[in-house]
């Protein structure tokens, strides 16, 4: 089963709160089924760019437009079903089962009245096999690892059919196992043809799981291509102000 | 046997008991409406004197149409329908709009122990009540007595005070909201001690409305009560959606395509018409609100849209019964019998689902 990637144009994006520049001036473009990764140090603006994608905060200037349609013209409810957001923990109040948090993902195409379909039902089923949580399903969801809780709210947001994933930090609290099975299944949602847009801080793991970063830094976009490009030691001095020695896997890969 | 083996049949055997469950709705709705409709007809048929069941059912459905001979005494029509039916139809939409509104606040609030009383309702409707007590003056509004209208205004001021004052409208968290309901609640408790204190001989009158009581329960005020917690409750299950996108967070269910500010003020304003229906028509009863919802959800898990239908049937045959219960051991105030009975069965529930049920 292959899905069509959404395509994400960004133009002059700014957010200001009070006088705090968060977002000056950011443009990006990714193209449908593209997978790629934001870094940049903390306060870069790599979450608010992301909830100006996703519809949460409202850009003071430039455009965010999805397939070429602005952003502000599209409803909350079909936003919904275009983009899946995963988010990077949830504390449910009640218990609940695996199958039963999967089923909420589909609440952007549910009916009010008649509830959940045998569509929503089957695509519950594709995402959870799709994860590969089958043994999960009956079980508490507050009883499982954060390991495992993290794979229950991706599949989640595959249920929920979005043609754009967006995860905001999908790796932290995760053990290194857990971080990279995480990431491989990003890459296989990739190669189904869904646009993946994340944000890690692990630049090794994202330079290893995404063709492309997009590196922020102080609400500007300071570089934008393959890892090996963007993640080069004067940059790494220069952004995030630490020896990139410090930085593994580039030090492996400046000395082979 | 290896650990691993055994860890895997232990998931298994869980994953057969939730499955297991999963068919359970249907059969828990079921028996919620049996256990209701034997509850109404005990609770028209029992009580100072009793009214043999044949009898009390032949009155019942030729009222309901259905064309029969009249065999029975014009006093036990009276009994029936002038006495016992109201107060049996207001006890059972007492419960219903009691329960919805738990499960509405609980979700909402995303909050095990929130019940329809947390916003500050209980003591606004118990100041409303006081103050007509307290007051000289005789009103009857519709039927309505003053301290109905005053509860009732009273328990809608109190959410919108504390609404107001949490900054609802802005990007206040559910807490803040949850807080401020704790501290108003409490400053209208401090005016209701007073009320009490002035009250000298009528003391007893408001004592009798805290502890909750279906001994006031006629035709017109359920009149008036009836459509308010039934339209309430429908609008709230149409929200079922809502409900369950909230149970993920504010952000998450952002991201679902939930509209959170517009849902969240909608949701708390009708739980707490219902909830101001349900106190002005029988006082504060407390713990169906809180226990029914729970005991639901033990069986079929949190989803919203099976919680509140099931919650409602659940809640309206339960307060049926503890007000047949009040009545036969002396017209005692129903919201001792339901915690005298609720309490227990929550917690053997609790003890009985302590895994899969944490609180």
């Amino acid at each position: 089963m292959t899905a069509t990637g959404l395509r994400v144009d960004i133009d002059g994006l700014s957010l200001r709160y009070g006088s705090a520049q968060v977002l000056a001036g950011v443009d990006l473009h990714i193209a449908p089924g593209e997978r790629l990764c934001l870094v940049g140090p903390n306060g870069a603006g790599k979450s608010s760019l992301l909830r100006c994608l996703t519809g949460l905060a409202e850009p003071s200037e430039g455009t965010v437009r999805l397939d070429g349609v602005p952003l502000a013209e599209i409803e909350r409810s079909a936003l919904a079903r275009t983009i899946s957001v995963v988010p990077s923990q949830v504390e449910l109040p009640f218990s609940m089962p695996v199958e039963d948090v999967v089923l909420l993902g589909r609440i952007p195409h549910e009916n009010p009245f008649t509830g959940q379909s045998d569509e929503d039902h089957r695509a519950a089923d594709v995402a959870i096999r799709r994860v590969g949580i089958e043994k999960l399903r009956g079980r508490d969801v507050r009883q499982l690892s954060m390991g495992e809780r993290q794979l229950v709210l991706v599949a989640m947001a595959v249920a929920q059919g979005g043609r754009l994933i967006v995860l905001d930090e999908p790796t932290v609290h995760l053990d290194l196992r857990h971080q990279v099975e995480v990431l491989q299944l990003i890459e296989r949602l990739a190669d189904v043809g869904l646009t993946v847009l994340a944000v890690l801080h692990d630049l090794p793991l994202a330079a290893h799981f995404f063709p492309r970063l997009a590196m922020l830094d102080e609400g500007r976009l300071v570089a934008d291509g393959a890892p090996a490009d963007v993640l080069s030691p004067d940059r790494i001095r220069d952004v995030y102000e630490v020896d990139p020695r410090f930085v593994p896997s580039l030090a492996w890969n400046g000395s082979p | 046997m290896t650990s691993t083996d055994l860890a895997q049949g232990r998931a298994q055997v869980h994953h057969g008991s939730l499955e297991a469950l999963r068919r359970r709705p249907v059969v828990l709705g079921l028996l919620g409406l049996l256990t209701l409709s034997v509850a109404i007809v005990a609770g028209v048929a029992l009580g100072t004197v009793a009214v043999p069941v044949a009898e009390t059912v032949a009155i019942l459905a030729a009222r309901l149409g259905v064309p029969l001979e009249q065999s029975w005494a014009d006093t036990s029509e009276t009994i029936v329908l002038t006495l016992r039916l109201p107060r049996v139809l207001t006890a059972l939409v007492v419960g219903l709009g009691l329960s919805v509104a738990g499960v509405t606040f609980q979700g909402l609030l995303r909050n095990p122990l929130a019940d329809p009383y947390v916003l500050g309702t209980a003591s606004g409707a118990a100041l409303g009540a006081a103050i007509g007590v307290l007051l000289p003056i005789q009103i009857a509004w519709l039927g309505l007595g003053l301290v109905n209208i005053l509860a009732f205004v009273g328990a809608l001021a109190a959410v919108t005070v504390v609404y107001r004052i949490a900054g609802g409208g802005g990007r206040s968290t559910m807490t803040s909201i949850l807080l401020t309901g704790y501290a108003v609640g409490s400053m209208l408790a401090a005016g209701l001690a007073l009320a009490m204190y002035l009250s000298g001989s009528q003391l007893r009158q408001i004592f009798y409305y805290l502890l909750g009581s279906l001994s006031g329960a006629d035709w017109q005020s359920l009149a008036l009560g009836l459509p308010i917690i039934a339209v309430g409750s429908l609008l709230i299950l149409a929200r079922a959606r809502s409900l369950n996108g909230l149970l993920l967070g504010d952000e998450t269910a952002l991201h679902l395509g939930v509209d959170v500010r517009r849902e969240r003020v909608v949701l708390l304003a009708l739980a707490s018409l219902v909830t101001a229906a349900a106190v002005a028509l029988a006082g504060l009863i407390g713990f169906i609100g809180l226990v029914i919802p729970h005991i639901v959800r033990l069986v079929v898990g949190p989803n919203a849209r099976l919680v509140l239908p099931l919650s409602a049937i659940w809640g309206a045959a339960f307060l049926v019964v503890a007000d047949l219960v009040a009545r036969l051991v002396g017209e005692l105030p129903v919201g001792i019998i339901t915690a005298v009975i609720g309490a227990p069965i929550f917690v053997m529930l609790l003890r009985r689902y302590r895994t899969a049920y944490q609180l």
